[in-house]
């Protein structure tokens, strides 16, 4: 057993016991990020306090929200914003965060491809994050289900139905998934269950996952140069702060991220207050209604671009129907980028535009999943179903296809090189 | 700079997404339309000047209040609203604001033609009469009716009035506690309950025989419509929902600005309150963004 001495204060008291003072070194004092970094770098904390601001607002609005399709759209649009006290600014701040958050994700996701953040030792970084994108769209999808609104209703019946396309299983899966032959009130109840419960949890337990795999092969930094965090962590510990390649997490690290939050949080606030229709959609103010199909059915923005892979192919071709190729394709697209640090053939760290063809290959699939993201919330007819088809087939080219192609060559010089 | 320059390209990329899903997606999805006049351009005009005496004698004559109340000339309406609507499947308005509320050539037009006032010929024709009858008398009587509506109207109808008149023997508005058959009383008992909600059914059952279908709630109206499309729907339905078996109510735009702004302040409660407290909140983080700045330039200063 250790050796326990009187305590002289209350943080030696809890010291001796639970090492604090090496548990914040560990953390932060001592955790050491690349020094050559931009405000891109500050987005993993942007997105941790999003995550935070949907989980106080989430428990604020579960104290008054309803789980009954014959309750749920006056418990959240009477009682929620009309009756409870700041109980309106708890859901804008809620429907707000959920939708920004996945621009901070997609942000952060192109951040790590541009920089090529994904391999080399930095895979399994890559990966906890794609589970994270995608717990975070189960999340936000089960989310929009409980206000009960025409959107909610509607988004749930097509998306549930996708389900259904799935060999052999697909019709009793549906059910199994709804509770019942269609959507209706188990739906929604088990949609709550995973919204409010399993999948943050999850959620939590992946978020540990991600900091963890960062602790090995460290943050990347603007060049994708190699440091050896060792020796330079050395180095600034000794005092040679400006020599040192790195900078521990806080105070130097995190200072920086508090600015950019303020200035995120600006944005944010602003979304919040004046400008908020884009993520609490006018349609979902009506009350669920399975009579009555709205004209236009579409997911949130940030589902859009996998949403219009699942639409763009709108032909039968031989033997396989439009349906099955489209949910061939969206099944790819949601999956496609977890292997990602695979389907790049190349050992190359560096930014992209020290890549030569990769540099035109991010900004193509930049272009090309906007392209899919407005078009997929346009109507599929006309010129529009081709220029869906076009950009869906372009998307899966270029992960399936280009991106081996010109990063085997890339491998090829790198070797030729060296 | 380079910060700034990458800031610019995150920037751009995300405005052209958002204007693709909003506006441009909107655009596409809600062809433009004009917006609403209020002139009734294609109603004929009233050409006579009208005497309000002969008008109040024009409205007895011709048995207008057989089925309209007219409270401000103590006429109280021939019956309640559920029996109302078993008879006409719509509780007749009260025409005491008439005369304010609605706009003069469609008032002379309503009385004259209701079913081409109102624009309901899909629905209404001589295998289907409408409850209300053509009015076959002068059109010297029509002005003199109209100028009778208008002389006994108040000044000024609340928008809670505005809406309960054009609106409220159609439309619940749940939130504010108002119902087609009219305001829900604080009930004590469970048998005023029921019969409360019974009454209501029935009214509702009779409204849908009339309209076949029953007009939704309008409580959250405001959110899911918008000032723009309430403004423009109301004026001409027909022209935004083809085939809708709303009629054109003749509202003027005075009047239907008081019912927006009623829906407003039942369906967007808050909204005063979310206009006080953003610059405060955006005050704040103006604030922490600076000093958080100050604090970054200081840690910095010594590792760079």
């Amino acid at each position: 057993m250790a050796q326990f001495t009187k305590a002289n204060s209350i943080y030696e008291w809890l010291d001796q016991r639970l090492a604090l003072t090496k548990l914040w070194k560990v953390l932060a004092a001592e955790y050491w990020i690349p020094k050559n970094i931009n405000f891109l770098w500050a987005m993993g904390v942007v997105l941790m306090t999003m995550f935070t601001i949907l989980v106080i607002s989430g428990i604020f609005l579960l104290m008054y929200y309803k789980p009954d399709t014959n309750l749920a759209f006056d418990s959240v649009n009477y009682t929620i914003m009309q009756e409870v006290w700041f109980g309106w600014l708890w859901r804008h701040m809620h429907a707000v965060a959920a939708s920004v958050v996945f621009l901070v994700i997609y942000i952060h996701m192109f951040t790590g491809i541009y920089y090529a953040s994904y391999k080399r030792g930095r895979e399994m970084i890559w990966l906890s994050g794609m589970l994270l994108f995608v717990t975070f769209s189960a999340e936000a999808f089960s989310g929009y289900m409980l206000p009960w609104g025409q959107m909610s209703y509607w988004a749930a019946q097509v998306i549930t139905n996708l389900f259904g396309g799935i060999p052999f299983i697909g019709d009793e899966l549906v059910i199994w998934i709804r509770g019942n032959f269609y959507v209706s009130d188990p739906t929604l109840t088990r949609f709550f269950m995973l919204h409010v419960f399993l999948l943050p949890l999850v959620i939590m337990m992946i978020i540990g996952l991600h900091f963890y795999t960062l602790r090995i092969p460290h943050v990347n930094n603007q060049d994708g140069e190699e440091i050896d965090f060792d020796a330079e962590a050395e180095k600034y510990k000794a005092g040679l702060k400006k020599e040192a390649k790195v900078i521990p997490f806080w105070p130097v690290f995190l200072s920086k991220d508090f600015f950019v939050l303020g200035v995120f949080m600006i944005f944010y606030f602003y979304l919040v207050f004046y400008h908020y229709n884009f993520a609490m959609d006018p349609i979902n103010f009506d009350p669920a209604n399975p009579m009555k199909t709205p004209p236009h059915i579409y997911p949130e923005w940030y589902f859009l671009w996998s949403y219009e892979v699942l639409r763009g192919f709108f032909f039968d071709v031989g033997p396989l129907s439009a349906m099955d190729i489209g949910l061939m394709a969206f099944g790819i697209a949601n999956v496609i980028f977890f292997f990602m640090p695979w389907l790049d053939k190349s050992d190359v760290v560096a930014p992209a535009h020290k890549r030569g063809a990769f540099f035109w290959w991010f900004w193509a699939l930049l272009i090309d999943m906007i392209i899919l993201t407005i078009w997929g919330k346009l109507p599929p007819t006309g010129i529009n179903a081709w220029i869906g088809f076009f950009a869906s087939v372009t998307f899966l080219l270029l992960l399936l296809v280009i991106l081996p192609m010109i990063t085997k060559k890339e491998a090829r010089r790198a070797g030729g090189a060296a | 700079m380079r910060e700034l320059k990458i800031l610019a390209v995150v920037v751009f990329f995300t405005l052209v997404t958002y204007w693709g899903v909003e506006p441009f997606a909107h655009s596409i999805m809600h062809p433009h339309h004009e917006p609403a006049t209020f002139t009734y351009d294609d109603l004929k005009p009233l050409n006579k000047s009208g005497d309000p005496k002969r008008g109040a004698e024009a409205i007895m004559n011709n048995g207008c209040t057989g089925c309209h109340g007219i409270k401000a000339a103590g006429i109280p309406a021939p019956m309640d609203p559920v029996t109302a609507s078993a008879s006409y499947g719509v509780n007749p308005p009260d025409l005491s604001t008439a005369g304010a509320l609605y706009d003069e050539k469609f008032l002379a037009n309503v009385i004259k033609n209701p079913v081409h006032a109102m624009k309901l010929e899909h629905k209404f024709g001589d295998a289907k009469p409408f409850p209300m009858p053509n009015f076959y008398g002068s059109d010297q009587d029509l002005a003199d009716i109209v100028a009778y509506l208008k002389s006994i109207a108040p000044k000024e109808v609340t928008p809670k009035d505005a809406f309960v008149n054009a609106c409220g023997r159609c439309h619940d508005m749940k939130y504010d506690n108002w119902y087609v058959i009219g305001p829900k009383p604080k009930m004590d008992t469970e048998l005023e309950k029921a019969q409360f909600n019974l009454k209501h059914a029935q009214y509702q059952a009779n409204l849908k025989k009339y309209l076949g279908t029953n007009p939704p709630d309008l409580s959250m109206y405001i959110r899911s419509r918008g000032h723009e499309y309430i403004r423009d729907f109301v004026e001409d339905p027909q022209k935004l929902l083809h085939g809708t078996a709303m009629p054109r109510v003749g509202l003027t735009e005075e009047s239907t600005m008081k019912v927006i702004e009623y829906m407003e302040k039942v369906g967007d409660r808050k909204k005063e309150k979310r206009n006080s407290l953003g610059p405060w909140v955006l005050l704040y983080f103006v604030i922490f963004s600076i000093l958080a700045y100050l604090w970054k330039k200081k840690i910095w200063s010594e590792v760079l």
